[in-house]
């Protein structure tokens, strides 16, 4: 039996998440991943923003940091150059990640800065009741679309990869071993990684769209994923709607700080 | 020895920055800061230390909170639209208590106004800015000479008090060339904290004389800072007790080291018909008047504060007591002036005389002396 009391902050149980709520499979799936990697728990480091999934970071048994809606990213950039030797790990949402935070989501791929972002993807706002998020599916209703939701979604793997990360993959909460071992992957990239977890809010999300018990979404996220091997034979059309999981991109690519280190530091002390 | 530098104010900010420990600088370029960013890039990396230049503000600021708690010395530099984006994180700042430096180079607002002109603008959003009641610290120097010294206190304060603190300087200040006397018996640092206990007791905001004992990330103690109001172990606690008495603590933190925190110039202030109150580069233009009223027979007295914020209220009443009549002369609509009223015009509404202009320069001391003749 895998022992997760050497990484919770146990006296701060229970949590605050609804029961059947996704953040805790991935919150299980984090704890194993690192414990896989085998890193001195002094030498982790977890940085959320603001949301549901943000609260990740007090239960674990590592320094930690809850910022502020959607600067995670940014708060973590600073405490890497500052401290290198740290192994730092973002948790957030999809509102946090997408909407307010894209921005930082975006450079900090570009640097390949070496962090791990594992990315909460319920499709809503949770913490502030149900509002639509950059990936709520078209005609779905929220608390704020409420005659059926018509933007179009935020697809991360291709804004990740876009933007420079050098690992990107998408699981859901209905594989928590997958879940586990694509976080596994993230940490041991020496760069920006990107995992987004599609996860379950059957409170805000699904009670509005007919999928108000835990196991109702869970069919609801299995049903609609598609194994990248798979969506490779598939057109754009089939495609619609669907969760592809895999990893999109594992690439080694020059790491921002150390880059920072070998150029810039070693130039300037030449001078 | 003293060493004589010719630099701009904004070199001098960032040379005193690096002097008094400075190992981290995450900033976005905007007029009439940027040299501060430029002279950080350079010598930050020679010094052992690290630049970014960050996306945005909100990200400079969320960069150098972050390095800060990780235990390095960390700054960013700005000015009005800029501070006004990092409001938020700033306010994170002061809940996390978390020692870091900003500066905002003033210039001509709200929105782009004026970029390459200077103003004093900013000094209610240094005040007020943030969202909630809390303390502050800022400092605005008034030469280049002062700007190299005060910004080393600026650290210093920072890092004792745990404390963000805002550092005002304006155009005319950060793009001026004077002489600085680097005098190295003058200056002092104050080190981060060592703080060393059992882990299994250790709490982050377990405090001593008000401020909190809080590690660095990365060294064991495995603790937790969040925005939202916590008790000593870093963990959130919103009853209506606990909001009152963290907040209660740390306006105790600022307000009862007033002796220490609080630092003003005066000139002439023991025997004058009338006060000038001004602060920063304009503080220079008003010593010119004071000099010319001399000439005619009239004295004036200057009082400066170079901490301005928290406003150095106690020694504010002393002098309105001294004189029927205060000129407060600033670059903005009245913004001091205002402050002013709450502690010296219990009687008299007309006791505290604006001088002010929007006009993109330093009001001259001509007009200065004008006023004084008109009121006096
Ligand atoms: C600057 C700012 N704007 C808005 C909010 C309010 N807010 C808190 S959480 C949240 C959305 C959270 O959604 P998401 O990031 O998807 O996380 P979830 O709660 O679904 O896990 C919002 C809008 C805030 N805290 N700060
Ligand atoms: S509101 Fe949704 S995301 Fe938040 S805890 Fe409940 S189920 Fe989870």
């Amino acid at each position: 039996m895998f022992n997760y009391d050497k990484y919770i902050r146990k006296d701060k149980f229970p949590h605050i998440w609804c029961s059947g709520c996704g953040n805790g499979i991935i919150l299980k799936s984090s704890i194993r991943a690192i414990d896989k990697i085998g890193w001195d728990k002094n030498d982790v480091m977890t940085i959320s923003g603001i949301g549901c999934s943000s609260r990740a970071t007090g239960y674990l048994d590592f320094d930690s940091l809850h910022t502020l809606h959607g600067r995670a990213l940014a708060f973590a950039t600073g405490i890497k150059m500052a401290k290198p030797k740290m192994n730092v790990v973002v948790f957030t949402g999809d509102g946090d990640a997408g909407a307010i935070g894209g921005n930082h989501l975006i450079h900090a791929a570009r640097r390949n800065i070496d962090i791990t972002a594992v990315i909460f993807n319920n499709n809503i706002y949770g913490m502030t009741g149900g509002q639509y998020s950059p990936t709520t599916p078209q005609e779905f209703v929220a608390t704020t679309a409420p005659y059926g939701h018509i933007e179009n979604s935020f697809n991360f793997m291709e804004l990740a990869i876009g933007a420079g990360a050098s690992f990107a993959a998408r699981t859901t909460v209905t594989n928590p071993k997958q879940v586990e071992n694509f976080i596994h992957k993230g940490l041991e990239n020496k760069g920006f990684s990107v995992i987004e977890v599609v996860s379950n809010c059957h409170v805000q999300f699904g009670r509005r769209n007919e999928m108000k018990s835990p196991i109702q979404m869970f069919d609801w996220i299995k049903e609609r994923i598609i194994p990248m091997s798979k969506a490779e034979d598939m057109s754009e059309d089939e495609l619609e709607n669907k969760v592809i999981t895999g990893v999109f991109k594992n690439i080694e690519k020059p790491e921002y700080v150390e880059e920072y280190d070998k150029n810039i530091m070693a130039k300037a002390e030449g001078e | 020895m003293e060493k004589v530098k010719f630099l701009e104010g904004n070199t001098a900010c960032a040379l005193g920055a690096v002097r008094a420990g400075l190992k981290f600088f995450g900033g976005y370029p905007i007029t009439p800061s940027s040299e501060v960013a430029e002279v950080c890039s350079e010598e930050l990396p020679k010094a052992g230390g690290r630049f970014i230049q960050m996306e945005d503000e909100i990200a400079s600021i969320a960069s150098i909170i972050g390095a800060s708690l990780a235990g390095s010395k960390a700054m960013t530099a700005t000015s009005g639209p800029g501070f006004s984006l990092m409001q938020e994180a700033l306010g994170m700042a002061v809940m996390g208590e978390v020692p870091i430096v900003i500066v905002s180079v003033m210039r001509g607002g709200p929105s782009t106004g004026h970029p390459t002109g200077p103003s004093q603008g900013d000094l209610m959003q240094a005040r007020w800015g943030t969202h909630g009641d809390h303390p502050i610290i800022a400092i605005y120097p008034e030469s280049v000479n002062e700007v190299y010294y005060e910004i080393i206190r600026a650290f210093n304060l920072a890092e004792k008090y745990r404390q963000p603190v805002v550092f005002l300087m304006d155009e005319v200040l950060g793009h001026m060339k004077e002489s600085v006397f680097i005098n190295e018996d003058k200056i002092e640092t104050v080190e981060r904290r060592k703080i060393e206990m059992d882990q299994k007791k250790y709490n982050p905001f377990l405090t001593e004389n008000d401020i909190p004992l809080t590690a660095n990330y990365g060294e064991g103690y495995r603790f937790h800072v969040t925005g939202l109001y916590h008790d000593e172990t870093g963990f959130p606690d919103v009853s209506s007790e606990n909001i009152q008495k963290t907040m209660d603590r740390m306006y105790r933190k600022i307000y009862n080291n007033m002796d220490d925190i609080s630092k003003n110039e005066e000139m002439n202030t023991e025997d004058m018909d009338i006060l000038l109150f001004s602060v920063g580069t304009q503080a220079r233009s008003a010593k010119m008047a004071i000099r010319m009223l001399k000439e005619e027979g009239i004295n004036a007295g200057l009082f400066r504060p170079i901490t301005l914020w928290p406003f150095p209220e106690e020694r504010i009443v002393e002098l309105g007591k001294k004189v029927s009549k205060i000129v407060a002369i600033e670059m903005n609509k009245g913004q001091m002036a205002d402050e002013l009223r709450k502690y010296v015009c219990e009687e008299d509404e007309k006791k505290i005389i604006p001088l002010n202009k929007l006009e993109s320069e330093l009001i001259p001391p001509q007009e200065i002396v004008d006023k004084v003749k008109e009121v006096l």
